[in-house]
């Protein structure tokens, strides 16, 4: 066996584990570390698929910005009478899970049967960086321009919404 | 390129190795006599109140905020940086003109004292 396939088992390994561990862990603060390990799994597995660019937008957004968003959904709403340690227990809704789940594995599994893949002869690049740069400032000015202002948008939303409530209370 | 980010996953197992190496042999060396003082929380000397899982002030929400936009920044500084010397003077402008409507945001969560403690 080559290094990329010791790579990919190791790392599907991890992430499953990590995967599983959010499920089962049942202080909610560690579930929510297993979910960090779980997105950067995901985003070591996009580095052995050659998507390097894709691997340091996984990092960024789910394992920085997702993230702290989950963190203060947990800070913010007060579970289980204030014991950390009971927090992630989902024993009443466990069959329903079960089923929703079932069902979803299987419309997904369905259709990953029914796509006719097409393997390509070509060569993967090695560097997509550059190549995302190139594109994006030269070919996509105004929509590159557009992301700034969108941001900016959500942040001053955000602070907005933010000081209404501080003015309610 | 595989093999320069193996060099990551080396380093990785070598921390994992070297935290728990450390902590396994403490654990087999060391002598253990526990009694309820021993057992206690450290706490700069003092007796705890209280337990160590509690709620963090939603103080930090609108530095989150702030922190979520400039994360997102960073993805496009990203291949900029990697492609800067190439693309020219145009692509300077476009990321100066990028930076600029972002900042225009900062100061206004500057303003509006989301950066002040509460």
């Amino acid at each position: 066996m080559d290094l990329q396939v010791i790579a990919f088992w190791i790392i599907a390994f991890v992430t499953l584990g990590s995967a599983l561990a959010v499920v089962y862990l049942t202080n909610i603060v560690h579930s929510a570390l297993a979910l960090i390990m779980t997105f950067l799994g995901i985003a070591s597995l996009y580095l052995t698929l050659h998507a390097d660019f894709l691997a340091a937008v996984q990092v960024l957004v789910y394992a920085g910005a997702v993230s702290i968003l989950i963190v203060f959904g947990i800070m913010l709403i007060t579970r289980g009478e204030g014991r950390m340690c009971e927090t992630n227990t989902f024993g009443k809704y466990k069959y329903t899970a079960f089923v929703v789940i079932a069902a979803l594995f299987g419309v997904i599994s369905y259709f990953i049967i029914i796509t006719p893949w097409q393997v390509t002869n070509g060569i993967v690049a090695e560097e997509n960086m550059g190549t995302i740069g190139e594109v994006l400032f030269n070919n996509f000015v105004i929509p590159f321009e557009l992301a700034a202002i969108l941001l900016t948008v959500a942040m001053i939303g955000a602070i907005v919404i933010a000081r209404e409530v501080k003015n309610l209370k | 390129m595989l093999t320069q980010y193996a060099t990551i996953g080396i380093l990785f197992l070598g921390a994992i190795a070297f935290g728990s190496i450390a902590m396994i042999l403490s654990r087999l060396l060391q002598p253990h006599r526990p009694y309820s003082q021993k057992m206690e929380t450290y706490e700069c000397g003092m007796v705890t109140r209280g337990t160590a899982w509690v709620q963090f002030k939603n103080s930090y929400f609108l530095y989150a905020m702030v922190f979520l936009i400039f994360d997102i920044e960073t993805i496009f500084l990203y291949p900029w940086a990697v492609k800067f010397q190439s693309l020219g003077l145009f692509a300077i402008i476009e990321m100066f003109i990028f930076l600029t409507i972002l900042i225009i945001g900062f100061w206004y969560a500057w303003k509006e004292g989301a950066l002040e403690w509460q």
